[in-house]
């Protein structure tokens, strides 16, 4: 993988300087579990021009506090807003999650590749989510479904704490209702009412409906998680030239200056987040990395 | 409608088996269906069968007092239930309950104990099975208890 330094990553539009963010003000905010929200946001002139790949994220600046990478989490097909889903983990977190409607935020982006969702054409298509890892993939699913018929059978696996960690519960619901989608979801942990599955989300690939031959794979969520789903599926027969993984590592400048995010030859931020498996695989076992 | 013959024949679990050991299973196996909310197993219960799930869910539970049941994992279909008919002192370890309608083969323990004990090779072929049931399910703990969706 190339490391140009004195290369501008091609994602960004030449007329906009990549480190400068722009401001976007807060449309809602909502509150989707106990640690995490969801940041709805729009740009000052009111008009977007802003488009992105699923996968890619920004970098957003809490004024006064820090920045952060975050992904999209939104509707690629309807740019006007920008949506954000992140954790409450630290510092910058924190201060967004106290933000108001009409408080503004610094947008850096949209920065990385994404997810190979107009190559998976003519394919099955697994989506493996652990925890709010359901985030980044949920634009890959909003665009698989808006062009629905290019694709053979379609599955989510979604896998989380416990009922009360799960995201989106109301699209997940419409999602489930669907003919065309298949969606499993899996929590640890569950006591009471819970009448769904109990298990790590790995023990939903070995029955779940998709040729394994003709399938491609997006997966995300926590390192651990995504190194033993790959496994997973590597089992069930998936090419590991078909299994795509979204990595995260500490990102500062989101251009490949800075560093921070090397990742053997490459740098999460501007060759990833999203990778081909068979491309890092060896490093996954690489404990200093 | 398939036999049960067909039925084992086809099943992943019992794949590479012998002609004479699978007719030996057929002897052993009979269709049972539980309906939802019904128990298959008790804990502390003796344990004389295992269950081949042909369709619906099964939860396998324990229950702490003042918590209520705590389900530590769930089978579907295609999934084995049960390897306790095979392992001293042969009760169950856990409850296990059809959180929906269930249709299985439920496999008589008791009768393939009899026969493993005077036929090794077809004893050898269900532990080797049974352990690759155990080693599956002992890893997925593992990887419930190690929280892998912590820290994204």
């Amino acid at each position: 993988m190339s490391t140009n330094l004195t290369e501008v990553p091609s994602i960004v539009p030449p007329s906009l300087d990549p480190m400068l963010p722009r401001p976007y003000r807060v449309q809602q905010l909502r509150q989707e579990t106990s640690d995490t929200f969801t940041l709805e946001l729009e740009p000052e002139s009111g008009k977007s021009d802003f488009s992105f790949t699923p996968g890619q994220f920004n970098m957003l600046y809490a004024f006064g506090v820090g920045e952060v990478p975050i992904s999209i989490s939104g509707d690629p097909g309807k740019p006007a807003t920008l949506v954000h889903t992140t954790r409450e983990v630290g510092m910058v977190t924190r201060a967004m999650r106290e933000l108001k409607p009409s408080d503004w935020l610094g947008v850096r982006g949209p920065f990385g590749a994404g997810w190979p969702v107009t190559d998976a054409r003519g394919a099955d298509v697994v989506i493996v989510a652990g925890g709010i890892g359901l985030a980044p993939l949920r634009p890959a699913l909003y665009q698989l479904l808006a062009a629905r018929k290019y694709y053979g059978k379609l599955v989510l696996l979604y896998g989380t704490r416990t009922p009360a960690d799960i995201l989106f519960r109301r699209e997940l619901h419409q999602w489930h209702a669907r003919f065309d989608l298949e969606v499993h979801v899996t929590v640890d942990r569950a006591m009471g009412n819970w009448r769904g599955n109990v298990g790590v989300v790995t023990t939903l690939i070995a029955r779940a409906p998709f040729d394994p031959h003709s399938t491609v794979a997006m997966v995300c969520g926590p390192e651990v998680m995504m190194r033993f789903t790959a496994q997973e599926l590597e089992r069930r027969g998936v090419a590991v030239d078909n299994i795509y993984l979204s990595m995260e590592r500490n990102m500062k400048c989101a251009v490949g200056f800075c560093g921070h995010c090397q990742f053997g030859p490459s740098f999460i931020c501007k060759d990833g987040p999203v990778f081909r498996y068979d491309r890092i695989q060896p490093l996954l076992a690489v404990r200093e990395i | 409608m398939e036999t049960l013959e067909r039925i084992l024949i086809e099943h992943p679990f019992f794949e590479g088996m012998k002609r004479e050991h699978l007719e030996l299973l057929v002897g052993c196996a009979s269709n049972i269906r539980f309906d939802a909310g019904q128990f298959i197993l008790r804990e502390g219960e003796e344990a004389n069968h295992f269950y081949l799930i042909r369709h619906g869910q099964v939860a396998l539970e324990t229950f702490a007092p003042e918590r209520g049941p705590i389900t530590i994992g769930t089978l579907g279909e295609g999934d084995v239930l049960g390897w306790s008919w095979i392992v001293a002192p042969n009760r169950w370890t856990l409850d296990a309950r059809a959180i929906q309608l269930t249709r299985a083969i439920a496999m008589d323990g008791k009768c393939l104990r009899e026969k493993s004990e005077s036929d090794h090779d077809l004893g050898y072929a269900l532990l080797k099975r049974f352990t690759q049931v155990m080693v599956n399910r002992l890893f997925a703990t593992r990887l419930q208890l190690l929280n892998v969706y912590e820290s994204h």
